[in-house]
């Protein structure tokens, strides 16, 4: 193994799970929202839920594809290009995985298939029941895989033998309190996507003024969860932090660009440093004082530990080397994240009050501008949370027992790693094109027209095919 | 770790379990790939192409997942076996997660423009696609099998070159030719009319090719394991069960007994997997590096705990999955024919054909005016439900 290969091996993992994660949260948000405008169908029999359920749910299907024909990839990739990594923590983190698989990805698939084709093949209460399993399905998917990521970050349940790690409590691994909040901030964020998705579709068509009630309803609903899920998202990611600042200190001091312990901590709002992986100081910080101790530990002189005392505690636990990741991405990704979650619950407020009182949502012209800025956000953020959260523990892949450097596969050359990274990287552009073509053309095309038979006891053509 | 001398061990257990993923997986998605390659040259016009690829299209997805849950355990279960494969057959992997992609997105987007060239181009990709990763995980079963060198460790050393020996690649056309005959045998199940017809004279046409090269792969195959150890006995026994299962597909289904044909190409593919995996036992890769012992069940375990655990886990929830996959098997049990998927069917037409009952008839008039909205929201999957619609 050069270091060539580790650095392409992790280039490939980088890409392809952004990639990957650019549609999952697409595809468990709609599944909620899907399953709430069926439902909402069911209960009132108002045939603009109908449209509303097979409108949303076709662009929900056409990300639903490349969620899932990308995520095999990640599985794949472990053994791959990770076999030491597998090897090692195959007892731990192999677990979740397979359990993942075996109880949500059979779920949703399945019933996915049910739902999508079963329009005129269930009675209407079963048929509503499969998206209910699909959205239960992929939330419990990703409930799974943060289980195993959290453990990465922290890993508890644990026994180190000579050669690997092995579990001794499932408990732990599964409900570990950094994995409930690192959970419920992933959900939030997903709810978010989703919620801004619904939202600038509504506002397309309410801009033309087509099925302006229908548009009109769904566009609210989908600002109200936007904005109770950004709150949810910031409280989460708060206490994440929280648990951060006791297991991966590193990766607070260096969010925080903070080389010197402090007690009280200040929080840095803009730092500006030379450009190199690990500067030794930051040229211009504006700073909030107190306000880091007081978040990280609640309390206003709360000691938090820097880059250089956190490096000479590792260096004394675990023999010389370097273990800082590159501080400057840290900083800016931690705070591409945070804006943008206060970005988007300030837009989100501003657009409920907009249209309180039933204010129609079409009139506030200026807000529609925004809203399709807005659509932007949730990625771009998401992305970042993830660059944060894995290059931030770098470079331990899993912290504190494995470092990324001895988790390569050993006999995969360089030219396969780049044979297979080009490869990827081509089809997931072609691929991501296509997503985008298609989405964008049925969200113009518009809901589909009504339905003769939209009573709730008439049979349904299927969707799509 | 200890080898445990006998069969009832957790470490046998979680063997088992996976070899039954991977043969649900085969058994599955194989009349699966085979459509995928039959498809456009059994369907002549665009109308019969989506009434064959519309026999798959609900469960494709679900099928898949078997391969990802034998992924999934052999990484929980076999840390040392999962690593060791999947790291040393690096390159067909590659092969086979680009096919499977490309096949994936083939078949849910296939059908949602209807442009001509965007069609054809996906009518091009699927085949290929389903080819190749049909190949490939017959290189695969085939490499576990031959000797690799390997590190103490377990993790294959040699480049992709050494991965396709003969019999791997005699294994990969097996693979190819037995999923061929698989997927028309299916169709033949599934599909009424002119499409019922050419999708039998295609099983005919298969079964020579599938029927050669599986005798082909079972005989080289039966003189490297012919040995008198019981294992490997039982191995040759099962050989010539998937010999036997293989070769009848033919003849019953000249004689018109198409539902018993798909049955024995279901079996020849479980017993051929199964025969592969009891000679691969107690070893999960072979070495060939002198003073290097082969990996096994029980060099390569996760620990007890984990394997208890997902024991548990396992007797939970397979049982469940089963039945909920029969059940969607049995929900999407009828047949399709080329009037199903003609143009133009309106929304009437479908609802007048739907399975709950004639009163959807009179609900009448077509209002879709917009000609490509009537084709991406009723072209497909109409009524013609056997049990409640006729």
């Amino acid at each position: 193994m050069t270091s060539d290969a580790l650095d392409l091996a992790r280039w490939q993992f980088g890409v392809t799970i952004v990639y990957h994660f650019l549609f999952v949260p697409v595809t468990i948000g709609m599944a909620w929202f899907v399953a709430g405008m069926q439902t909402a169908w069911q209960r009132t029999g108002k045939e603009r839920y109908l449209r509303a359920t097979r409108f949303f749910g076709k662009l929900f299907l056409i990300n639903f594809a490349l969620g899932v024909v990308t995520g095999i990839v990640q599985e794949f990739q472990f053994g791959m290009n990770w076999a030491l990594y597998s090897r090692y923590v195959g007892d731990v983190f192999g677990a979740p995985l397979a359990i993942e698989a075996l109880v949500a990805f059979f779920l949703e698939s399945t019933f996915i298939g049910l739902w999508i084709f079963g329009w005129d093949r269930l009675r209407p209460k079963l048929h509503l029941a499969t998206i209910w399993l699909v959205a239960i399905g992929t939330t419990a998917s990703a409930y799974f895989i943060l289980a195993a990521n959290s453990w990465m970050q922290n890993p508890v349940g644990t026994r180190v033998t000579e050669d690997r790690a092995e579990m001794v409590s499932l408990a732990q691994v599964f409900f570990q309190p950094l994995q409930v909040w690192h959970f419920v901030h992933t959900l939030a964020i997903a709810l978010i996507t989703a919620g801004l998705l619904v939202l600038a579709v509504a506002v397309y068509w309410l801009r033309r003024g087509k099925d302006v009630r229908l548009f009109r309803a769904v566009g609210r609903n989908a600002l109200l969860v936007t904005f109770v899920s950004s709150v949810v998202a910031i409280g989460a990611g708060h206490f994440q932090a929280q648990i951060l600042t006791d297991v991966q200190p590193m990766k607070i001091a260096a969010a925080e660009a903070l080389y010197e312990s402090a007690s009280p901590a200040p929080l840095s709002l803009f730092a500006v440093g030379p450009w190199e992986k690990r500067p030794e100081r930051v040229d211009v910080n504006i700073e909030l004082p107190y306000a880091l101790s007081v978040l990280s530990t609640n309390s206003v002189d709360g000691r938090i530990k820097g880059i250089n005392e956190v490096q000479q505690e590792y260096r004394q636990q675990y023999g010389p080397g370097d273990y800082t990741p590159i501080i400057g991405t840290i900083y800016w990704t931690w705070r591409v994240m945070i804006t943008i979650g206060f970005a988007v619950l300030i837009f989100s407020a501003v657009g409920l009050w907009l249209t309180r009182k039933g204010r129609p949502l079409e009139r506030a012209r200026r807000f529609h501008t925004w809203a399709y800025l807005f659509l932007a956000t949730p990625f771009i953020a998401a992305t970042a949370g993830w660059l944060f959260t894995e290059m931030g523990r770098q470079p331990w892949i899993v912290q504190g027992l494995l470092f990324t450097r001895e988790a390569v596969s050993p006999y995969v050359g360089v030219s396969s790693v780049v044979f297979t990274l080009v490869g990827f990287t081509l089809a997931y552009t072609i691929l991501g094109a296509v997503e985008v073509w298609l989405i964008t053309r049925a969200v113009k095309k518009g809901p589909e027209e009504k339905f003769e038979g939209a009573s709730t006891k008439a049979p349904l053509p299927p969707m799509l095919y | 770790m200890v080898a445990d001398p006998g069969l009832l061990n957790l470490e046998t257990l979680w063997f088992v379990l996976i070899a039954v993923l991977w043969i649900g997986f085969f058994v599955l998605e194989g009349f699966d790939f085979g459509i995928g390659m039959l498809y456009p040259f059994l369907g002549r016009d665009d109308p019969e192409r989506h009434a064959l690829l519309a026999t798959i299209l609900p469960v494709w997805d679900s099928y898949e997942v078997w391969l990802i849950v034998a992924a999934g355990a052999m990484f929980a279960a076999f840390p040392g076996w999962y690593a060791g494969l999947f790291s040393g057959f690096y390159l067909p992997l590659f092969g086979i997660l680009v096919a499977l992609i490309v096949r994936g997105v083939a078949i849910e987007y296939r059908n949602k423009h209807t442009g001509g060239s965007w069609r054809r181009t996906w009518d091009v990709a699927m085949p290929i696609s389903c080819l190749l990763a049909s190949f490939l995980f017959g290189v695969l079963f085939a490499g576990m099998l031959n000797g690799l060198e390997m590190d103490a460790d377990g993790l294959i050393t040699v480049g992709p070159a050494a991965l396709f020996s003969g019999y791997a690649v005699l294994a990969g056309l097996t693979f190819v030719a037995v999923f061929l005959l698989h997927g028309a045998l299916f169709l033949t199940l599934r599909t009424r009319d002119e499409l019922e017809v050419r999708s039998r004279r295609a099983a005919l046409l298969c079964w020579p090719a599938a029927a050669a090269l599986l005798t082909g792969f079972l005989a080289w195959t039966g003189v490297r394991a012919a040995s008198p150890d019981p294992q490997n006995i039982l191995v040759l026994a099962l050989i010539s069960a998937t010999f036997l299962a293989g070769v009848a597909a033919g003849p019953l289904v000249w004689l018109r007994r198409a539902g018993s044909a798909f049955a024995a190409t279901s079996a020849a593919i479980l017993l051929l997997v199964a025969s592969l995996l009891v000679w691969l036992y107690p070893r999960v890769l072979v070495s060939a590096s002198p003073g290097v012992q082969s990996p096994t069940v029980f060099s390569t375990a996760s620990s007890r705990y984990t394997l208890v655990a997902m024991t548990i886990v396992a007797i939970i929830f397979v049982p469940i999955v089963l039945a909920y996959q029969a059940w969607a098997l049995r929900v999407f049990r009828a047949r399709f024919s080329r009037d199903d998927f003609a143009d133009p069917p309106s929304a009437a037409d479908l609802l007048r054909r739907g399975p709950l009952g004639g009163g959807a008839s009179d609900r009448g008039a077509t209002d879709s005016t917009d000609s490509t909205d009537t084709t991406d929201t009723t072209d497909g999957e109409p009524g013609g439900q056997p049990g409640t619609g006729r």
